[in-house]
This record gives C-alpha cells, structure tokens and sequence, in this order.
C-alpha cells in the first residue's frame, strides 16, 4: 500500500447558523487521483478551502496531516510552500498580462528589486511545453481561449513545485476535446508521481480519471469507492451524491407539437469587434408550438451568439436574415422589441447577466416586466410580493422569504429566479442557454420538469447545452451547430451522441475553419 | 436567530442612526446642551439646506454604480450667478427667474448627461470639466463681483433660510409658533396613519409584517423625534419656509426611489447593468435620468444658496459636491452603486451637518475641522463596512 500523503480527519465547519462540515474524514494516497463529487452545497469547496489555507487554523475542528505531519494552516501561501496548490472553478488571471507574468504572479523571478525577465519568459516557455502548449509564454492571456488559460493554470501550479493539485471544477468551461486533453494531462502527471484531487460534476470524466472517489452529501462523507474494487457508474455515483436512485434522469413528457410558430432563415450576425468574422453563418430553423428544441455543438460554435442576435440583437453586428412568428415578420432592434413580442432568452451566464445579485429575489423577478406590476410607472409593490411568492411556490425556489438577496442563494434556486424572471414576462417562445450549468443532479430535475410544465401549457422552449445527455433526454428535435452554421438536424428519437458529434466533426471538415487560437469564447458581450 | 445576531443585525441596519445619536450626545455634553438650543436646531436646518438637496441628486448618480458628480458646486454657483444677474441687472420677474434657472440647470445637467450615457465618457471625466466650465463661467458671468440681493425679499425669502424666512404664524405673535406645533402634530398623525393602515393591509393580505414590537418602538421613536423637532423650531421662530423645499424634495425622491419603475431602474442598473439591459430595459436613458435630474437639483440648491447669503459671488458653492458625496457614503450608499436610500442619505447629511454646528458651538479652529470631518467620514464608513463583514476589521487577503 502506498503512503497516506494527506489525512483530513474529523474536519468540522461551522458558518454562522449553518454547519457546512460535520466529521469530515479524507485520506489520499501518494500519486492517486482522488474525485471529490457531491451535488452543489454538499460541502466540496468548503473542504478545500479548508485544506488550503483559506479557512485558517483555528476556524474549523478536526486535524490535518500532511507528509507524516499535522498542519496549521493560516493561509494559502503556507499551504503553496507545503506544495498543496489548488486551481479553482473562476480563473485567477490577468487578461491584459503574459502568460509568463500570470504564471509567476506572487512567485516572481529574481530579486523583489529586479524581476528576471529572462527567467521567468524561460522558464514560463518550458511549463508550457509540459503541459502541451506550444504558445509563447509573452502572449497576453485575453488572446488565448479558456481551454488554454485552464492549462495556464495548470502551468502556474507547476511553476509552485505542486505536489498536491486540487482542481475544482477543472472543465466547467470546456469543450469535450479540451477537457480529454486536460484529463490526459492528469494522468501523465500520475505516473509521473504527483497526486491530484479533482472536484467535479460531470461523472463520466471522474470515472475516467479518477482512482478513488470520495462522496460527499450535506457535509458528511459518505463513502469513498475504489477503482476495481466498487462500482465506479454513473448511477452508483449518482446514488450516493443524492442518496437515492435516480432512475430517471428526465422526467416523462408526452409531446403535442402544434404548428410551426417561429421561423428564422438565412440569419446571419458578425463579430461586434472584428467585423469581418463571421459568427452566425446563414442560419435557418423553425419551432413549433409545445415543442423542445435542442440545439447541439461546442463551445464557440456560435449558440449563443445566435440566440442573442435574436433576442433584439443583443449580440453582434450587420444582421441580416428573416425572423417569422406567428405568420408575421418581425424586425426586433432591441431586447425591449424581443420581449414585447413575446420572446425571452435566459442566459447561461446569470450571475454575470442574469441576475442583480444585490437585489432581493422580489425585485429579480419582476425586472423584466415591471409593467406587469404598476400602473402608470408606479409600482404596486404588494402586488410585486404575491408574484415573487407565487412563483417561488410554483418553481419551489428554496429560500426564507423572497426578501432575500439572489447573491445568497445556491446556484440552483439562483437559476430558478432567473427562469421565474422570464416566466413571468409571458414569452411564447423561451431560449435556454445552458440552463443546468453547474447546478447539481436534484435541481437539474426540477428544471427538466419546469421545461415539461413550459412546453405542456403551449409555449415553446429552444434549449442550448453542451451537455449531450441533456439534449437526448429532453427534447424532440435537435438541432447540431458547428462553427457558425447548422450542420444537421435530429429528431429526438434517432438522435445518439455519436450521431451529433460526427456531424460536428463532418460539419468542421466541410468548413475548413480549424483556427481555434482566434476562437475568443468570451465575445459575447 | 440567537440574540447577539439580533443586536447585531440591529446595528448594522441602524448603524449611522446609532452614531447620530452619539455624536449629539457628545456635543450636547461638550457645550453644555448648545447644540440643542432652539436657534441651533433652526440653523441646522437653513444652514445645510443645499446639502440636503444635493445629497438626494447625488444619490441617484451613485446608484448606477458610484458614479459621482464634480460639478454640482460649480453649477449651483454658476445657475446662482445668471439668477443673481437676471433679477439684478435685468429686473426680471421673479418667478420667470426661478422658471430659468431651473431651465438651465436641467440643461447643464442633460449636457452632461448625454455624454456620459450616449457617448459612455466616464462621469469622474465628464463632471471634472464641467466644474472647471461652470466655475469659470460664474466669473464671467459675475465679472468677478458680488451681487448683492437685498432688494428681492420675494425671492429670498421663499428660498432663504436667513433672518425672517419662516412660515409666518397663523394664531398671532406668541413666544412659542403655534403653527409649527399644529404642522408637527398634523406629520405625526399622517405618519401614524399611513404607518397603521398599510400594516393593516399587508396582515390582511396575509403578507410578511415587521414584529409588532420593533414595529410600534420604530413608531414611537419616529414620532417623538418629529415632536421634539417641531417643538424645537416652535421655540425658535417656526418652520424655515426652506424646511419645506427640503421636505418636498425628500418625500418626491423617496418616493420616485422606492416606488416607481425609473426608481427601480437606478438600483438594478448599479446592481448589474448587463443583466438590466438583456432585461430590456434602457440603461443609457437612465445615466442620462440621473445627471440630468442632478443638473435641475444643482438648480434649486442654487437658488437655496443665493437667497440664503442675499448675494451671488463667484466662489460660492465650493466644496459643496463633497458635502453631497460624503453625505451619500455616511449615508449608507455603496460606493459600487446599487445600494442606497434617500433617508439613509439625509441622516447621512444632518450627521455632517451636527458635526459643522458642535465643532462651531465648541469653537474648534477652521483647520480642525476640516480634519475632524475627514476622520468622521473615514471612520463612518470602516464602521458601516466592517459591521457588515460581521465585526471583523480586515479585508480576507484571499
């Protein structure tokens, strides 16, 4: 049996009235990776902030052991000179800095009264190279894309004398080539001797990767399962995140599909900064009343980017194409047009265009349809309560009063005002961008049946997700998007993964645009 | 919730009301009950007037994300002076005037405004200019001089807070105003009528309400203070006719702040303009909202300031955008935008203004004050902050 690297034991975590850890034991191995997953709010962070430094000594109970010996951690700078170095969900970099300055930020080379810049470009070039890159450590982090920066990342910890690597959430925001390849990179470090733990949701890459599994539920370990010793599937896993079996990862919904209610042809949109890209290429699609339309591809290939020119140009430059609903052409030049025509577009990013999260659930709600609730420009503000309340019911919104503020929340109640915000302006037609990311199992459930609730009442929902599955179980007809254009087009019932991606692999091949480097996933403003 | 986090909650929702109370304690104490003499409460009132109404514009522009307004001072002298001018040397009807100047305050203020909403120039540039424009400008205007208003009681009396600018009394000349006790009892009673009747309704409506304890203390206490107030003033001359600008300026703001759509906009705004935007809303009319109606408050503040002094010079009204700041962030307002009242402000403001009348009563040197009221303002804001963190002093360097 290998050496017990680090030993956590009987690590207990009080916030102020609620207990975030109780009795939390954890013991990796030397040159194991070890998973942590549970679903959001199970305590996952909370243990590595722990470990980290971030919680200092003397804030929590419980002892850890670390290379034979018991540390007090006061911050992450002793936990870094120990060689724990953890890389969190939100990157931690300078966009407008090199790679080689971001790799060494708080490290730097030299004297503190002359950085060496040699060094660092030097060294920066050479943790590049271990980490599969092949960009100049003097590039600037904004013009590479996030797939890259995560390895960035990666690099920096390197660059510490990592001998622990903590990696929270490593993948949220990459695509599946990406993440196959960040994967492959933990288990070349393995053989190499370095130990990793990797927090994530996405199961199918912890059984990939992971040799032992530590599951976590409301602050308690569960179990810990073994490779080759227990049942490393999804459902095994699942089980134990949520403590019961879920059969069925998607609640049952019989279908009646109306007419055709909007139809767009031939739209297209550029880039807001350089014009000359093409982003959204001579799109068209239609959507029927009651129905769920998917729509497929990877990160960058222009979703978004299109649902947002939709939804009264919200994105991108000279538009051009046709918009249909209801029989009727629209031309929407703002989002104020789009909602008043009865369509809303929920976004993937909502903390950071979504929700006010310094605002209370109430006034998150009726924000897109303050009309809603006052008359002439005064708002009735007990009227503006019973909406807020009939909807935290209606989507059981878990939260004490809907006076509370969204920044409070857990990430699937915070998506679940979003989707009640929209909700309540009475669209036709809802675009869900990414509406299960980063929420765990049981509250993605509650958002599938939200949707089934949506579409059985005669509205119609396009939902945009990286997550196949998703796509599979949820909707009648799949659309697959590759690098700006529609590739091919689905119906629920024949649609398989294999399918999707060797249409979006076909689909990359007949464009011929394999300029990943110029791909800037953030553009969308 | 155990009760050392009530105490606690208590204080951080309280906590400037907390330190008001203090700090007139400690006056009261120093100069020997000075403070709270009839004529002092008056001048309070009169002499922080234009804070009182800056500080509820300025609030506005903080609230689309801490934006602030350099100008103001600059602009209350500038709309002061062509007032002046125009009543002075071109004997203009008084009301005409009054209409003008609030003409070219707004003007001002939509002229800055286009450029920071349309043209998206940052507001610390936009306003830094127009306090050079509009101060230049006053000069010119004024030629360098002093124009005296002595002549235009009218004007200075409606606007004024000096010797004889009070609602006069109804029930003849006695030793203490009837009228502002009658004024006094008559707030109260609305007060507690609206206060009453709108829990009433939420109970019936089977609404969340306030814990009746709390909730009839928060009356009581706003009542006696309005009581002790009127009586104050009643010993004095009566109700300063600027009082009632100020107090029909606070109930308009309070009330657009709190209850209507545009008021609602400014704090989502500050709160996360990308995602009030994609909610359909139109963030740059609201930036051109907020300094525009700071160029029509920077108006009346002028107008407050000229009657007040019964002349226009052209340093007057300087430093006022830092009164307005200061009381703004004393206040409770964030300097990220999105947070904020306007009665958090006004106490924000009378707190500044009982600090200039103590040190005044206790004859602190000019220069000391000054020093003091940048410590007070400093420490009014660590302890509204760290009281939010939940008592501790430091920043997490994480």
């Amino acid at each position: 049996m290998a050496k017990v690297l680090l030993e956590m034991k009987n690590i207990t975590k009080t916030f102020p009235g609620v207990k975030a850890l109780d009795n939390v034991n954890l013991q990796v191995e030397e040159g194991e990776i070890h998973a942590l997953v549970g679903e959001n709010g199970a305590g996952k962070s909370t243990l590595m902030n722990v470990l980290s430094g971030i919680y200092p000594y003397g804030t929590y109970e419980g002892q850890i052991f670390y290379d034979g010996e018991e540390c007090h951690f006061t911050n992450t700078k002793d936990s870094e000179r120990k060689g724990i170095v953890i890389i969190h969900q939100e990157l931690a970099l300078v966009p407008y800095m090199t790679i080689g300055e971001n790799m060494f930020l708080g490290n730097e080379q030299g004297s503190r009264y002359k950085i060496n810049w040699n060094e660092t470009y030097g060294k920066g070039n050479e943790y590049l190279r271990i980490v599969g890159l092949s960009e100049s450590s003097r590039t600037l982090i904004k013009d590479i894309g996030v797939g890259k920066q995560q390895l960035v990342e990666i690099a920096k910890a390197l660059a510490k004398n990592a001998k622990l690597l903590i990696l929270d959430e490593p993948t949220s925001s990459l695509n599946e080539s990406e993440s196959r390849h960040l994967l492959d990179l933990m288990l070349k470090f393995k053989k190499e001797g370095m130990t990793s733990i990797i927090i994530s949701h996405k199961l199918n890459e912890v059984s990939y990767v992971a040799d032992k599994i530590t599951v976590i539920r409301d602050g308690s370990t569960i179990e810990t399962l073994v490779k080759g010793v227990d049942d490393f599937s999804e459902p095994r896993i699942i089980k134990g995140m949520v403590g019961r079996e879920i059969s069925d990862r998607f609640p049952k919904r019989t279908s009646h599909i109306g007419e055709v209610c909007m139809e767009v042809k031939n739209w297209n949109a550029y880039h807001p900064l350089y014009s000359e890209r093409k982003i959204v290429d001579n799109v068209s699609f239609n959507v029927r009343k009651g129905e769920v339309l998917g729509i497929s591809g990877l990160m960058g290939a222009g979703r978004t980017e299109l649902a947002m020119s939709l939804f009264g140009k919200a994105y991108g430059e000279n538009i051009s194409g046709t918009l249909i609903k209801d029989g009727k052409v629209l031309n929407l030049n703002s989002v104020m047009d789009a909602i008043k025509n009865k369509i809303a577009y929920v976004t993937e990013d909502r903390k950071g265009n979504g929700l006010i999260l310094s605002n209370a659930i109430k006034t998150n709600t009726t924000l897109a349809n303050l009309k809603g609730v006052s008359k002439r420009g005064i708002i009735d503000r007990d009227e503006e309560y019973h909406v807020a309340v009939e909807y935290k019911d209606k989507l059981r919104t878990k939260c004490p009063t809907v006076e509370q503020n969204v920044g409070n929340l857990s990430g699937g109640n915070q998506q679940k005002v979003l989707l009640a915000k929209w909700m309540f302006a009475d669209p036709d037609i809802l675009i869900l961008d990414e509406p299960t990311r980063g929420i765990d199992v049981g509250a993605k459930y509650e958002i599938y049946c939200i949707i089934n609730q949506l579409v059985s009442e005669g509205k119609s929902v396009i939902m945009i997700s990286s997550e196949m599955p998703e796509l599979l179980g949820m909707c009648d007809r799949i659309y697959v998007m590759s690098e700006g254009k529609f590739v091919g087009e689905l119906s629920g019932e024949e649609a398989t993964q294999e399918k999707i991606m060797s249409m979006i692999i076909k689909g990359n091949d007949e464009v011929n645009v394999v300029n990943e480097d110029s791909k800037v996933l953030e553009g969308v403003e | 919730m155990n009760s050392k986090n009530k105490v606690l909650g208590f204080v951080n929702k309280y906590t400037m009301v907390i330190v008001l109370i203090l700090v007139l304690i400690f006056f009261s104490i120093q100069t020997g009950g000075a403070i709270l003499l009839p004529s002092n409460v008056s001048n309070l009132i009169s002499q922080n007037a234009y804070v009182f109404v800056l500080a509820t514009g300025m609030l506005l522009c903080i609230l689309t994300g801490g934006n602030i307004d350099l100008s103001v001072g600059s602009v209350v002298c500038f709309v002061g002076a062509v007032g002046a001018k125009l009543l002075d040397s071109a004997h203009m009807n008084p009301v005409l005037t009054v209409i003008i100047m609030f003409i070219i305050g707004t003007l001002i203020g939509a002229w800055q405004a286009f450029w920071i909403a349309h043209v998206r120039i940052p507001p610390f540039i936009v306003t830094l200019s127009g306090m050079l424009i509009f101060r230049g400008l006053s000069n010119v205007v004024l030629n360098g001089m002093t124009v005296s208003l002595q002549n235009y009681t009218g004007f200075v009396k409606t606007f004024g807070g000096g010797a004889n600018c009070y609602v006069p009394d109804f029930f003849g000349d006695n030793s203490i105003n009837i009228t502002c006790i009658l004024a006094s009892v008559i707030a109260i009673a609305v007060y507690v009528f609206l206060t009453v009747n709108n829990r009433r309704k939420r109970v019936k409506k089977q609404y969340e309400v306030e814990s009746f304890g709390p909730w009839v203390g928060k009356l009581i206490v706003i009542s006696a203070v309005i009581a002790i107030f009127g009586f104050r003033l009643a010993q004095h001359k009566g109700i300063p006719n600027v009082l009632l600008i100020v107090i029909g300026v606070i109930i308009i703001y309070s009330y657009i702040t709190s209850n209507t759509t545009t008021g609602r906009y400014f704090y989502a705004v500050g709160g996360n303009e990308k995602a009030t935007k994609l909610s359909g809303i139109n963030t740059n009319k609201v930036y051109f909202l907020a300094y525009t109606n700071m160029g029509l408050l920077s108006a009346l503040a002028g107008m407050i300031t000229i009657a007040r002094m019964t002349s226009a010079q052209p340093t007057y009204g300087q430093n006022y955008e830092m009164d307005a700041i200061a009381s703004c962030f004393i206040g409770g307002a964030s300097a990220y935008g999105g947070i904020g009242t306007v009665p958090g402000v006004i106490i924000g403001a009378i707190l500044m203004g009982v600090i200039n009348l103590g040190m005044f009563s206790m004859g602190v040197d000019q220069n000391m004050q000054k020093v003091v009221k940048g410590l007070v303002l400093l420490a009014a804001v660590i302890f509204d902050v760290v009281s939010k963190r939940g008592g501790k002093l430091l920043a997490k360097n994480t």
